[in-house]
């Protein structure tokens, strides 16, 4: 479904991915793991459409998507979970979900979608008249993934949904991706939390200083001894 | 005691042109945390709009303040566009720095196509020339229409901004410009239209101001320009309302001044005002120091 080829991001004369190459087939759960300042969100804001790489391509379906709007590309199905959250702080929890539709016009489906959430996280039911920025970290990473799960897209990039919460908190997170794979099944998950990441990954992608340094399945990973002495903790 | 409530009619009048010139330099400020200089200059362009077509195409009131709003929206688009937008990644000052050009290219550009002479409103007739007595106070129709189209036009905005859905899309992009982006809203179209926005209302202000005032000039905004940016800072820059409560205080404030005080020093208090709200309150009246949740 999503093919990002060769590609190099600049910062001004920092380069910040070199030659970055990754694939995500539709169904899949692809992992992307790496210690911070590896490039792995750079990654991410380049697939959505918030930087324009330097050098490569990337490609959602077969269409090329290098040089075309992030605005478009959610139009084409692409939904991101923003690093930090990133939820609308002077918005209610109900306007923020309502944003995610932002380009839908199905009314009916809209309000499936906004109940679907709501089943999956019962909290942001209760709390639906409430400003976002009084939520919780846990409560505002949900009002994050409900919000992007409410333009009913193709693939979801996870940025770091694990960053700053409690340990029980991650435990919810990830487990109800799994509850979120009902809503969307194609998934790009970033994290720096490489043992919770790898156990539900399918396919992952270890990245260190702007380039992919190893790639295999989730539980080839897990097995390997570099992965374990670099990021699982031997 | 009439006395007082003479100056209080004729401060919620001199207000509410505070408050329409307020309400786009707040608009600007909050979704690109620009302080658009060239503001009272779209104002003053609006008042030659409508003096335009007052004296030469002999247009009525209303219609002149039509194409007023409407010449000065596309005023503001484009300026936001040719101006603004490319600096969109640059520093702060730097924009700063092209507002303060924009406005200078303004006010010195209508000079030369129009000198710095004054111009006179034509004379209003009919119901604009009436006015109600109620014992010693005068409220003329001129003062109660101006203050009515205000309220309207406030009325609007606030439906714009809270009802509909690019009203939301500002919103969004006022707090979070990259996530409103992920949303798939279009930014720039946003923006321009916060611009249009702004500006239509700040050329309405510029109409209303010949119609009462009846005197307009290429540098007539820039003294109530720069009270209209106290009165969004006074009533929280970037807030909505704070800018429409903003330019009332600043209104009655000034005109109780003149009117009680030393009329010399109606300019000097609102300055001071401005000191003092940056000392004691930055965020206004209604600004809350809202803390981000990591």
């Amino acid at each position: 479904m999503l093919e990002v080829n060769n590609i190099d991001v600049h910062y001004g004369v920092i380069q910040a991915l070199k030659g970055v190459s990754l694939k995500v087939n539709e169904g899949e759960i692809v992992v992307l793991i790496g210690a911070n300042g590896a490039g792995k969100t750079t990654t991410l804001r380049t697939i959505s459409g918030l930087k324009a790489p330097t050098q490569g391509t990337v490609f959602l379906n077969g269409v090329d998507i290098t040089n075309t709007s992030a605005q478009e590309r959610v139009k084409m199905g692409i939904s991101h979970v923003p690093e930090g959250r990133r939820v609308f702080p002077g918005l209610t929890v109900l306007e923020n979900l309502e944003l995610g539709a932002f380009l839908r016009k199905d009314r009916d489906g809209i309000a499936q979608d906004l109940e679907m959430v709501y089943e999956h996280f019962p909290i942001l039911r209760e709390r639906r008249k409430q400003l976002a920025g009084t939520l919780s970290g846990g409560e505002q990473q949900m009002l994050a993934i409900g919000r992007a799960l409410m333009s009913r897209p193709k693939i979801l990039f996870l940025d770091e949904p694990s960053m700053g919460l409690a340990p029980i908190l991650v435990q919810e997170i990830f487990d109800i991706k799994n509850n979120i794979n009902k809503a969307v099944t194609t998934v790009l998950l970033v994290e720096q939390n490489a043992n919770m990441a790898l156990q539900i990954a399918d396919r992952a992608y270890v990245m260190e200083t702007g380039s992919i340094v190893l790639s295999g399945t989730g539980s080839e990973l897990m097995r390997s001894e570099e992965i374990k002495k670099a990021y699982l903790g031997g | 005691m009439e006395g007082f409530l003479q100056q209080v009619v004729n401060g919620i009048t001199l207000g509410s042109i505070y408050a329409l010139m307020a309400l786009g330099y707040t608009m600007v400020y909050g979704i690109i945390r620009l302080i658009n200089f060239a503001h009272a200059d779209v104002y003053m362009i609006g008042a030659y709009v409508g003096y335009f077509c007052m004296t030469f195409l002999n247009l009525g009131f209303l219609p002149s303040l039509v194409i007023a709003m409407f010449v000065c929206t596309v005023l503001g688009i484009l300026i936001e566009k040719i101006a603004y937008r490319p600096l969109r990644n640059a520093t702060r000052i730097s924009v700063l720095i092209t507002a303060i050009g924009v406005s200078l290219f303004l006010q010195y550009g209508m000079m030369f196509f129009v000198s710095a002479n004054v111009r006179t409103y034509p004379e209003m007739t009919g119901i604009m020339t009436k006015s109600i007595n109620m014992g010693n106070i005068v409220i003329s129709m001129q003062q109660i229409i101006l203050v009515s189209i205000t309220i309207i036009l406030m009325i609007l905005l606030q439906f714009i901004v809270k009802k509909t859905k690019i009203g939301k899309a500002m919103r969004a992009v006022s707090m979070d410009k990259d996530a409103a982006e992920l949303m798939g809203i279009n930014v720039d179209s946003t923006i321009s239209f916060t611009f249009g926005l702004g500006s239509a209302l700040a050329g309405a202000a510029g109409v209303l101001v010949g119609v009462y005032y009846n005197t307009i000039n290429p540098l007539m905004g820039t003294v109530p320009g720069l009270k209209a940016f106290i009165a969004a800072v006074f009533g929280g820059i970037g807030i909505i309302p704070g800018a429409m409560i903003g330019g009332y205080f600043i209104g009655a404030v000034e005109v109780l001044v003149a009117g009680y005080g030393n009329s010399m020093y109606r300019d000097a208090v609102v300055f001071a005002i401005l000191i003092l709200i940056l000392i004691v309150k930055p965020s206004g009246l209604l600004g809350k120091n809202t803390r981000e949740k990591v």
